[in-house]
């Protein structure tokens, strides 16, 4: 692994300083490698961060010796990453005239990488020095306490999907003085809810009472309210000190939840094990929004690379090899889905829809379609539109407000659905629909999502950890529920319970029938490494 | 629309060094993997020590067509367990992609055959991941071929019976000394000691002057007793791949018959001759082993048109006279002809014939509670009781039934 030389990285720094007088913003500095096929047995396994911790898994991928990517369906690979410097990787021997096209397309991706609000975690740390720390952590406990290490590492990735990375996301927005004391939420979440089962009406009062209280008084206001709540519920200091001796979750993370309140963790000499569980969690924080953020990161980066390609005067000569690639790139497929194309499309139409005004809410009110339709107001606001985009949506934002009727009609989209041919013994594609409600749907389902797993406060204590599966209409990959389990009983100490949805398949009695499906709830229990599986 | 091509339908699947060329572009390396198998199955024995399920699992490939049979590849595999969405099950059973062009909606884009592998599918009766290649993963498929089970009831028939005959051959291989040179097996053993060494790279050319040619690498054929073997048996294999199939009982079944034709093909080697047969409301005669194997479709069940086919095909080919005859079958256990009138009376008729029936009734989750159709009508004709010698049936859920109770099951089946 080594650098570029001076004369590609004068062509890097050329790009940067055009990508910039474009409106683009990113670090100063960026590292660039040549890197053999040797890194790459060190680099691969490690999601193209150099210094991630060892990891037997990694070995067993690397003898079977898959693509890379697909080590990690989660953390998709780039072959930029996010760090500070930013480093992305390269073939030795490209062309001038290709390099620029990569460059610009690294650059926007770098510049995604460091504006996009859903980064905004990973702006303040090196990644790559944070993990170099952490792998030397984990090198030295392994020479303590050997292979337990490796087991603390694989039961911690068995939850790694389950960390409250939007909690993370939403805590870093909140103004501090936004945030309520555990008292006030307490008082009225769970005790006035709950608790006394207090009329609505009621509440909303009480809520009055308390803002007043806050306005008139600042700091002071809560201590005068609860002086009035002591007169009226004698009990409510009782109630709430127990709540507090309660393990709870503050966010929807399962590993953070076990981290502070396993009574096994807990144990002088298992205390090491938090701070390899902090480094999975940490980790899988860090890669959470790539895997939220494909299609509007591609199509941004395919934006820019071809935006600002073909205004630079240096590929005189190359403008139909370029054609070529760009196209490979970001053309839509017949059947087939391509994040590439789809998100420069998106990106160009919201473009588009802002240089005519058509985001304005004055336009949205018109329902006139010959106005509709010829609506131009030449803003000049496409390019700020694309940035306001770029710093604070993610793909689900994307698809879901911009995929309109008008978007799927422009680009001809369709959904293929697929359906047997009997007679002719074969599988059919077809397109079943033009609607955009349809595609948008679609899409959205493709799109990856971590199931919803919370964990029951009622019915967790020491000795028992509930999770609730919240059902979305699919079920969970049942070969996986006892291993995940049994590394969750490891870390929580005693035993787990898992309340979760499962499909089953009603037999059709005859030739003619369509297989019917009926949901059933189950409660999976793990103890003593025995799975017991139950209906409820 | 070239529907051989592959057909992106994940988002995820395409990285920037996939599409844009002059990215680094990770490739295959086989270094790492010579030296550190061992190593990982080592530590992998341990975790039962500890008390934790194995995690690696070795994948035993068979070849595909044209090759021998006995040619296997060995792959350590894991998964790391998450509670993740199952995409397979679905009250919306269509598979939904995106595409883009003209065309009204209902109008067709292209089809591509039924009973091709899926793709990303890498279970059993959904295709394998590697395309030309029929595998599966078992931790101890070892433990299978050595356990040397026997073939039931096997009798000399016709003038085949050379079992024991013996020629001798120039068959074993030998390092360092012996009668002829074995050019290949030499160069293999010689580039597999110079990838230890680090003088074979992928990435390079290679460069045979930089070769170290030790004697031991040397392999020689040597003069050796044989057995003479001769085809004694056949051995046909019923899977049930209709619709009700899907998921376990079809795991189940083709791991049991995986286990079953590895068996016989270790352990008879070219004494057995297998066939392989797919049924759902009809039955099918195919060519290969990998068809049998990672076959699927979806219609509904009959189960009789296979008994009928086996017994038309040994009538057909005179294979009593020379031929021991066996027959596995799996099924769920579903039948639309519930009183199995048909299915009864060829299964009669086979048992006129054939050494032993072996049925491994792969129960689905929601058969659990009752007998299912091939059970009942199966008790009720006392063939089982009656012609017990003949005729077994193993019944276990598909859901449950682990490595150790499919191995299980093929004991009871040959008992």
């Amino acid at each position: 692994m080594y650098l570029i030389d001076q004369h590609t990285k004068g062509i890097m720094e050329e790009c940067k300083s055009r990508a910039r007088d474009a409106g683009l913003k990113f670090d100063k500095e960026s590292l660039e490698y040549i890197v053999t096929n040797r890194d790459l047995i060190e680099l691969s396994p490690r999601l193209m961060i150099p210094t991630l911790y060892d990891y037997w898994v990694n070995d067993v991928e690397v003898l079977k010796g898959k693509g890379i990517y697909k080590l990690y369906p989660n953390n998709p690979y780039e072959t930029v990453i996010n760090s500070r410097p930013a480093i992305s990787y390269y073939n030795d021997n490209n062309p001038d005239w290709l390099n620029i096209m990569i460059f610009y397309h690294v650059i926007a991706h770098i510049d995604f990488f460091q504006n996009n609000i859903f980064f905004k975690h990973t702006w303040n740390d090196d990644f790559v020095g944070q993990a170099l720390a952490d792998k030397r952590l984990i090198d030295s406990l392994r020479s303590e306490y050997g292979r337990w290490v490796d087991y603390v590492i694989e039961f911690s990735r068995c939850i790694d999907n389950l960390v409250g990375y939007y909690d993370l996301l939403s805590e870093s927005k909140l103004q501090f003085n936004m945030q309520t004391s555990e008292k006030v939420e307490f008082y009225f979440g769970e005790f006035l809810q709950e608790i006394n089962k207090v009329p609505e009406m009621l509440i909303f009062k009480d809520i009055e009472r308390y803002n007043d209280l806050i306005l008139e008084q600042g700091s002071l206001g809560e201590t005068s309210f609860f002086a009035e709540v002591k007169l009226k519920y004698p009990e409510f200091q009782a109630k709430f000190e127990k709540y507090l001796e309660k393990p709870k979750p503050k966010n929807n993370d399962l590993m953070e939840f076990i981290i502070e309140n396993s009574s096994f963790l807990r144990k002088e000499s298992n205390r090491w094990m938090i701070s390899v569980i902090n480094i999975i969690r940490n980790t899988a924080l860090y890669f959470s929004p790539q895997s939220r953020t494909k299609i509007i990161n591609e199509g941004w980066a395919s934006y820019w690379h071809d935006e600002l390609f073909r205004k630079d005067d240096r590929i005189k000569g190359h403008e139909v090899d370029y054609a070529i690639i760009n196209a490979g790139v970001t053309s839509l497929s017949r059947v087939g889905l391509n994040p590439y194309a789809i998100g420069l499309r998106l990106i160009q139409y919201v473009e588009d829809l802002a240089e005519k005004g058509k985001l304005d809410f004055n336009f949205q009110k018109i329902n006139q379609y010959e106005i509709i339709e010829n609506y131009n107001k030449n803003t000049h606001k496409g390019k700020e539109a694309i940035f306001e985009l770029r710093s604070n949506f993610s793909d689900f934002m994307l698809l879901n407000t911009f995929i309109t009727q008008e978007f799927v009609n422009l680009h001809d989209l369709f959904v293929v659905g697929q359906r047997i041919n009997e007679e002719h013994g074969t599988i059919e594609y077809y397109i079943k629909s033009r609607k955009s409600q349809d595609y948008k749907s679609m899409l959205l389902d493709k799109l990856q999502h971590p199931p919803k797993i919370f964990i029951d406060n009622k019915r967790t204590n020491e000795k028992n950890l509930y999770l609730v599966h919240q059902f979305e209409g699919k079920q969970l990959i049942k070969d996986y529920i006892s291993d995940t389990m049994i590394g969750i009983e490891f870390l929580w100490g005693d035993q787990v319970q898992l309340e979760t949805t499962e499909i089953y398949q009603i037999p059709p009695r005859s030739e003619d029938e369509e297989p019917k499906y009926e949901n059933r709830r189950v409660l999976y229990t793990m103890k003593n490494k025995k799975i017991k599986k139950e209906f409820i | 629309m070239d529907f051989k091509k592959k057909i992106i339908t994940d988002l995820y699947e395409i990285n920037d060094s996939d599409v844009l060329p002059g990215y680094y572009k990770p490739k295959k390396t086989y270094i790492t993997g010579l030296q550190t198998l061992d190593e990982l199955l080592e530590k992998d024995k341990k975790r039962e020590e500890d008390g934790f399920p194995r995690r690696i699992r070795l994948g035993r490939i068979v070849k595909r067509k044209g090759a021998k049979d006995n040619q296997v590849i060995i792959v350590p595999t894991t998964t790391e367990p998450k509670f993740e969405h199952d995409d397979s099950i679905s009250q919306e059973q269509e598979d939904q992609t995106g595409g883009s062009g003209e065309g009204e909606e209902g109008e067709i884009l292209g089809e591509r055959p039924l009973e091709q592998e899926s793709g990303s599918g890498a279970g059993p009766g959904q295709g394998d991941e590697s395309e030309h290649e029929v595998g599966t993963n078992a931790f101890d498929l070892g433990k299978v071929l050595t356990e040397k089970f026997n073939l039931p009831n096997l009798k000399d028939k016709g003038k085949k019976r050379s079992l024991t005959k013996f020629t001798y051959d120039l068959t074993d291989r030998h390092r360092g000394f012996g009668q002829v040179i074995d050019k290949k097996g030499t160069l293999e053993q010689v580039i597999k000691t110079n990838i230890i060494l680090g003088n074979v790279r992928e990435e390079d050319e290679i460069d045979t002057e930089e070769l170290i040619i030790t004697p031991q690498d040397q392999v020689y054929r040597i003069l050796s007793k044989e057995k003479d073997y001769e085809n004694q048996a056949v051995v046909f294999f019923l899977r049930d791949y209709s619709g009700s199939m899907q998921g376990k009982p079809t795991e189940v079944i083709c791991t049991q018959h995986l286990f079953i034709y590895s068996w016989l093909m270790y352990q008879y080697q070219n004494n057995v001759i297998p066939r392989f047969i797919l049924h759902d409301s009809k039955a099918k005669e195919v060519p290969d082993f990998y068809t049998y194997y990672s076959s699927q479709v979806a219609g509904g069940t009959n189960i009789y048109p296979a008994y009928e086919l086996v017994n038309q095909i040994v009538e057909m080919e005179h294979l009593t006279a020379d031929y021991n005859i066996y027959v596995f079958h799996g099924t769920d256990g579903d039948d639309w002809d519930e009183d199995g009138r048909q299915m009864i009376s060829e299964t009669s008729k086979m048992l006129s014939y054939v050494n032993r029936i072996g049925i491994t009734v792969a129960k689905n989750s929601w058969g659990l509670g009752g007998l299912s159709a091939v059970e009942k009508y199966l008790q009720r004709s006392n063939l089982l009781k009656e012609r017990s010698d003949l005729i077994k049936m193993d019944v276990m859920p598909a859901e449950t039934s682990d490595e150790k109770r499919i191995i299980e099951g093929i004991k009871i089946l040959i008992s």
